[in-house]
């Protein structure tokens, strides 16, 4: 039995200590803005924080997760910066297939928390391991520095 | 039912070879009446606050529905029902443009909600079937979505002169509020929504003169999926969850055109969660066998699925290896081939010209690679089935999950979820991950499995499992004059053919000539006297399929990375040459000058320490959109490319959304680079070599160049931006490569090359 809190509500897991958070996220919580692509920590589309940290939830066992705090896109208007950063996503129209975007935005999330001002290279390596297949990066970074004006 | 017309060129003149609007990747459209399934299901439906909820539509009770298109709420809502799918090209948003500019209808009061599968109502007549490709959206609906705006607006108009009992001509629309100036009265159209269903449908309306649009050209940050897509709310087919469904994860077989010898599931049904395992057989030549494990969620599947041990019947696989592909592609193009296109007298003018320069190219396959892996969601109850998919062909796909089930197509019912991207993998030409859903709820059905199943492919299920951009081999030689005019051109091409062994070949095949294979070659409106393309098609049991700009995505690199090479052979500018070529062209001389004057062609190129740099130029027609794009790369002492910027100029036509149209140019420029960079599918003795983003890597963050788009100004029937930003761009980098370093890459991707 595994216990995860997953935007601030307590969750129990009962099956595979060994299961990706991704999962259970998914298929056992039924929240399903978090996404699978890849599976192996290549795409970043299961982008979720984990105590505040962006990790790839498709290769996170449950276990590793128990106890701490979990976020989801579903989570992340509660906050400032995730707030901030979903406005920029919308007033630049950054969305193609959308099917990255919750990653996308989780990882551009924790950039602005612990970087309030990044530059393109920053932004560059923060962003490199979230591939968007519709190719939307260049509102991605420019969505990106609005949020950190709008924050400012 | 007739997929595919043949249409004229953009200039409505027949060209040599009739440029035919293919039927590509590119949306469609959705399904089914069907009774409201569960909790986060509803059609997909996005407004432009809180998309893609139940919530959303639920609210929207119809009391107006003046045509298949539109809903008038009581509530004040308006819904407007698209019949193009929404796999990111922005179709949802242009159509509800299209419909509120002539209903004059606020903006904020706009919801999108997918059209269901019915063929009478929601034909793409582009294509002849329910159904969504080839750039096609705009072009096909921008009148009829006016037709269906302007009919709403003029029957409320007539409800409210009958109530006020004033002249219809006095009173105006706008911002979804209804006016009678001299007497003051004003109505909301959720207010004379129930009247205005009780006017008589008018027989002709007339649509607004393009200088009264208030959206059309102006609208921006409007995408009507914007919201859902950026708080986790919008429903993809992966995110489907029905009472009692099983998830279904499949062992699949590594070669194409093996069957199951026999397989092992002990293990698999040891691992806890697991409830079957069901043998699929696969339809030959249209999907590959496989064993699919059911489980309560997908992880258990995966690990069932993991621990089944199949033996494989190889004896009719497909065996070959990349190598051996591309030799047989090079001997053939040495050989004359099926004439796809020809004018003059080719053979003389390459006898013995002034400069004879020639140069083949190699294509590898290609995946679609889409975020969202393909999956299927399916409920086959014995008398009917139920399907949930980013459903981008109805027509095709109705049928040939009813013949699998041995139904008929009325009886299957499609409901059209958000694609997670397609580039035309949705739209299979031989409908294979649908069939294969429709076998394995056959087979489950009859082991005494009732529940709907959710069939989910891995990265690697996906990656792995064909219908690729089919590999090419294109030989080209080309002749100058004395004057360094160019005078000949002979091009063989040599690949697979994506329509021949389908529905599609009678539309699409001609005399043997695949015009997909060779389309952006033998119709090219380069002005050369002397022209003849020709083409081998190669039959393999592996199968291909359109990929975001279909032949284009070969054409284009081998016509203009040549045309460039004869540029330098002439001594001339690459700009200037093509435009001494394009005379009579006004629309690829308008995209080729704007895009040439913002990148400021002839000026060098700030110097950077350590690299060289160059700049690349190529223009390309495809889908009656033209499109220029200049790409400056620079590259260090290791041969490390870097895309730095890429100018592009696009005109296709009344611009609907200029946004929207920016975003596909930038993503196609993207997507076009990713290949040209980085991406191949390679066979080993026919297995696939790539499973993963690892070994087909994607385009990164890292990699994406600063983009400009600059649109031509245009009042000619708008025409699709989905596909036509992809093709100019691998030419102009190539040739911005050679600008630096006097290198011609002629096999894709590029790789390492530069750095040999």
């Amino acid at each position: 039995m595994t216990d995860l809190t997953i935007n601030g509500v307590k969750h129990t897991h009962n099956g595979d200590a060994a299961m990706p958070l991704l999962w259970f996220i998914r298929d056992e919580v039924g929240m399903t803005g978090t996404k699978f692509g890849c599976g192996v920590a290549q795409c970043g589309a299961c982008t979720v924080h984990l105590d505040g940290q962006p990790i790839r939830s498709c290769v996170t066992p449950v276990s590793v997760a128990a106890g701490k705090n979990i976020t989801t896109i579903e989570g992340a208007a509660a906050d400032k910066v995730g707030a901030a950063v979903q406005a920029s996503w919308r007033k630049l129209d950054v969305v193609q297939c959308g099917y990255c975007q919750s990653g996308q935005i989780m990882s551009a999330v924790a950039l602005l928390a612990k970087n309030k001002a990044p530059t393109d290279s920053d932004i560059d390596s923060a962003m490199s391991g979230n591939v968007c297949r519709c190719a939307t990066y260049v509102r991605i970074r420019a969505a990106i520095h609005d949020a950190a004006t709008a924050l400012a | 039912m007739g997929i595919l017309n043949r249409i004229t060129g953009n200039d409505g003149k027949a060209s040599n070879s009739t440029p035919l609007i293919n039927v590509s990747r590119r949306s469609f459209l959705q399904g089914t009446g069907g009774l409201a399934i569960g909790v986060c299901l509803g059609p997909v439906a996005c407004s432009s606050k809180d998309a893609g909820t139940a919530a959303t539509v639920a609210s929207n009770i119809p009391a107006f529905e003046p045509n298949a298109f539109i809903r008038i709420g009581a509530d004040n809502s308006v819904t407007v029902i698209a019949k193009h799918l929404e796999m990111g090209q922005g179709a949802f948003t242009g159509l509800a443009t299209l419909a509120a500019e002539e209903l004059d209808a606020d903006w904020s009061q706009v919801s999108v909600e997918a059209a269901p599968a019915d063929v009478t109502k929601y034909k793409n007549n582009l294509l002849g079937g329910q159904g969504t490709g080839g750039s096609t959206a705009m072009a096909d609906s921008h009148e009829p979505m006016r037709k269906a705006g302007a009919t709403a607006r003029a029957m409320l108009v007539n409800a409210a002169a009958a109530e006020w009992k004033v002249p219809a001509a006095e009173i105006t629309v706008s911002k979804g509020t209804i006016r009678h100036a001299a007497s003051k009265k004003e109505a909301s159209f959720g207010q004379m929504a129930d009247k205005a269903a009780k006017q008589p449908v008018p027989a002709e309306v007339v649509l607004k003169d393009p200088k009264d649009f208030t959206l059309i050209g102006t609208l921006t940050a409007t995408r009507k999926d914007s919201a859902a897509k950026t708080n986790g709310t919008a429903k993809f087919t992966q995110d489907v969850k029905l009472d009692g469904m099983l998830v279904a994860v499949l062992a699949h077989a590594p070669h194409f055109g093996s069957t199951i010898k026999s397989f092992d599931d002990s293990k698999a049904r040891a691992v806890a969660g697991v409830v079957d395992v069901i043998r699929v057989d696969a339809v030959p030549g249209v999907n590959r066998a496989a064993v699919a494990v059911l489980a309560k969620n997908t992880w258990v599947a995966k690990q069932g699925r993991d621990a089944l041990v199949v033996e494989w019947e190889e004896a009719e696989a497909f065996k070959l290896s990349s190598a051996e592909i591309f030799k047989q592609f090079h001997e053939l193009s040495a050989k004359p081939g099926l004439v796809a296109g020809t004018r003059g007298d080719t053979a003389a003018a390459l006898k013995k010209p002034a400069k004879l320069i020639e140069a083949s190219y190699e294509f590898p396959y290609l995946a679609h690679a889409a975020m969202e892996p393909l999956n299927c969601v399916i409920h086959y109850t014995g008398d009917s089935c139920q399907i949930w998919n980013g459903e981008q062909f109805q027509t095709f796909d109705q049928a040939a999950a009813a013949a699998t089930l041995g139904l008929k197509p009325e009886q299957v019912s499609i409901t059209q979820l958000y694609a997670g991207g397609s580039f035309g993998r949705r739209a299979s030409s031989k409908s294979d991950f649908i069939v294969e859903a429709a076998t394995l709820a056959k087979a489950a059905y009859a082991k005494g499995v009732k529940a709907p199943l959710k069939m989910v492919w891995t990265r690697e299920d996906d990656m792995r499992g064909g219908y690729y951009r089919p590999a090419f081999v294109h030989a080209i030689k080309a002749s100058l004059d004395k004057d360094g005019k160019l005078v000949g051109w002979q091009q063989r091409i040599v690949g697979q053919s994506i329509a021949k062994g389908t529905a599609l070949e009678p539309y699409m095949v001609h005399e043997g000539v695949d015009h997909t294979s060779v389309e952006g070659a033998s119709d090219t409106r380069y002005d050369i006297a002397n022209l003849q393309v020709e083409l081998h098609t190669i039959d393999y049991q592996l199968p291909v399929l359109w990929w975001r700009s279909v032949g284009h995505t070969h054409t284009a690199y081998a016509v203009e990375t040549m045309i460039d090479e004869l540029a330098h052979a002439a001594g001339k500018d690459p700009v200037e040459f093509r435009l001494a070529l394009l005379e009579k062209q006004p629309r690829h001389l308008g995209v080729l000058e704007l895009a040439a004057a913002k990148a400021d062609w002839g000026k060098p190129l700030a110097p950077i320490a350590g690299m060289k740099r160059g700049r690349g130029i190529a223009v390309h027609e495809s889908f009656n959109t033209f499109v220029a794009e200049v790409a400056e790369v620079s590259i260090d002492a290791d041969g490390m490319l870097k895309v730095d910027r890429v100018v592009c100029a696009v005109d296709c036509g009344l611009a609907i959304n200029p946004d929207v149209i920016k975003a596909q140019m930038e993503g196609g420029i993207g997507f076009g680079l990713a290949a040209i960079l980085h991406s191949e599918i390679t066979f080993d003795q026919g297995k696939v070599v790539q499973g993963n983003f690892g070994e087909y890597p994607m385009l990164r963050i890292n990699e994406m160049p600063v983009i400009e788009v600059h649109l031509v100004a245009s009042a000619e029937r708008p025409t699709g931006v989905g596909e036509p930003g992809v093709p100019p761009i691998g030419p102009a980098v190539a040739n911005a490569v050679f600008a630096a370093t006097a290198k011609r890459i002629r096999k894709l991707p590029f790789g390492d090359q530069l750095s040999a």
